[in-house]
């Protein structure tokens, strides 16, 4: 209980994906525009990271070394797919919004470094929860993001207009150079509240 | 759809459509590779290669393989497979060939691979439904466009290293920070050509 417990607090604090290692950015950025895009984004990767992980760390044992990079590779892209397969089936209109970012999931640099960093030496799972709890982490950064995104762009929050008419809107704001300012501001802000232990981790992928 | 010029592609994926000023790819490899102009440049042309290539082979693939037997869905697995594969052996013919090239790009190989830049590129070509010459165009144009991007980039922080930061601001923070700025300079291109 108190791993878990620990995993969390981690995963979605202290050692956040997002404003503390650098990871996974590339979607972090793109999707953020609308706060239902980034929802579902984010419980897109939930479910892979969380699923990949128990698999890989399932297969530990049997994975010979050289090749895992490649077998865990194999393992995060079966799981995109089932996500691709299923919002296409039941919710096209999402599919398309997202467009390529959700087939880009496999090359998120979270999963695979969870693979690598923890699941690969950890039981299932811990490793299940591991991943979850990243995934968590990443989804609230995006929420985050996106909330002040979709309110100062739009004037709207998922969708329902909550700014008056009267509202000028700061298209800015759902244009790319919105985003590149709010995670810079995110990541100032996040450095300041948690002030760094170890400077300079790995930045990759 | 409409049929657009391939060159007008080339030019708005380098200008308007920029891979990581507009499309946030390869963000990675961007923030963390971005410290010298040299190595940034070495990098740039190591992605503009593997992208031209990889979107090649992958719309071959996609076309001549997956289509006809209905396996669409598998484009994933098959593209992540080409790249890491094309980007082995590009690395295993410089080493015995090119050893100087080997020396400075070499150690940038094995980061492409997870560049999702290169993903990207051959993701947007299906979803955009480019034919070969404009697909080869696109990622041309968008390797390009990436390496000005982190090229311009390195040049900045070069300057930056002089400069009072404050704190929590260092390293990522100013670097997206500089990157919208450069994204907002980008949005002055965007009048001249448009695709999607």
């Amino acid at each position: 209980m108190n791993e878990i417990k620990k995993l969390f607090s981690l995963g979605v604090w202290k050692d956040n994906p997002v404003y503390r290692q650098i990871l996974g950015i590339c979607s972090a950025l793109a999707v953020t525009n609308l706060l239902m895009n980034s929802l579902v984004m984010g419980i897109g990767l939930i479910f892979v990271t969380a699923f990949s992980s128990l698999t890989v760390s399932l297969l530990r044992k049997y994975t010979p070394k050289h090749i895992r990079m490649m077998v865990e590779v194999l393992i995060i892209s079966t799981y995109v797919i089932i996500m691709d397969i299923f919002l296409k089936a039941y919710w096209p209109e999402m599919s398309d919004a997202l467009g390529p970012y959700v087939g880009l999931i496999i090359t998120n640099c979270i999963i695979m470094g969870r693979c690598e960093a923890y699941a690969q030496n950890n039981p299932p799972f811990l490793s299940f929860i591991d991943g979850a709890t990243m995934g968590l982490g990443y989804t609230a950064v995006l929420l985050f993001i996106a909330f002040f995104r979709e309110l100062l762009g739009f004037g709207s929050l998922f969708g329902i207009q909550v700014l008056g008419d009267g509202f000028m809107r700061w298209t800015l704001m759902v244009m790319p150079p919105g985003a590149f300012f709010m995670l810079g501001i995110v990541i100032w802000i996040a450095r300041n509240v948690f002030p760094d232990q170890t400077e300079g981790g790995p930045v990759n992928g | 759809m409409v049929e657009i010029n391939p060159l007008v592609i080339f030019v708005a994926s380098i200008f308007t459509n920029n891979m990581i000023l507009a499309n946030f790819l390869g963000m990675c490899s961007f923030i963390a590779v971005s410290n010298e102009i040299e190595t940034s440049f070495s990098l740039g042309q190591a992605v503009t290669f593997v992208l031209t290539a990889t979107s090649v082979l992958n719309y071959l693939i996609y076309h001549y393989v997956l289509v006809p037997y209905n396996l669409e869905y598998l484009r994933f697995i098959i593209f992540i497979i080409v790249i890491a594969a094309f980007v082995q052996l590009v690395e295993m013919i410089i080493e015995r060939y090119f050893e100087n090239l080997y020396y400075s790009l070499g150690i940038f190989l094995p980061l492409i691979t997870v560049n999702c830049a290169i993903l990207g590129v051959s993701l947007f070509m299906i979803i955009r439904d480019y034919n070969l010459l404009q697909s080869l165009l696109f990622g041309a144009g968008s390797g390009i466009g990436w390496t000005l991007a982190i090229v311009a980039m390195a040049g900045i922080r070069k300057k930056l290293k002089t400069a009072s930061i404050p704190k929590g601001l260092e390293g990522p923070g100013i670097t997206l920070i500089i990157t919208g700025i450069m994204a907002l300079a980008f949005l002055g291109f965007s009048g001249i050509v448009k695709i999607q």
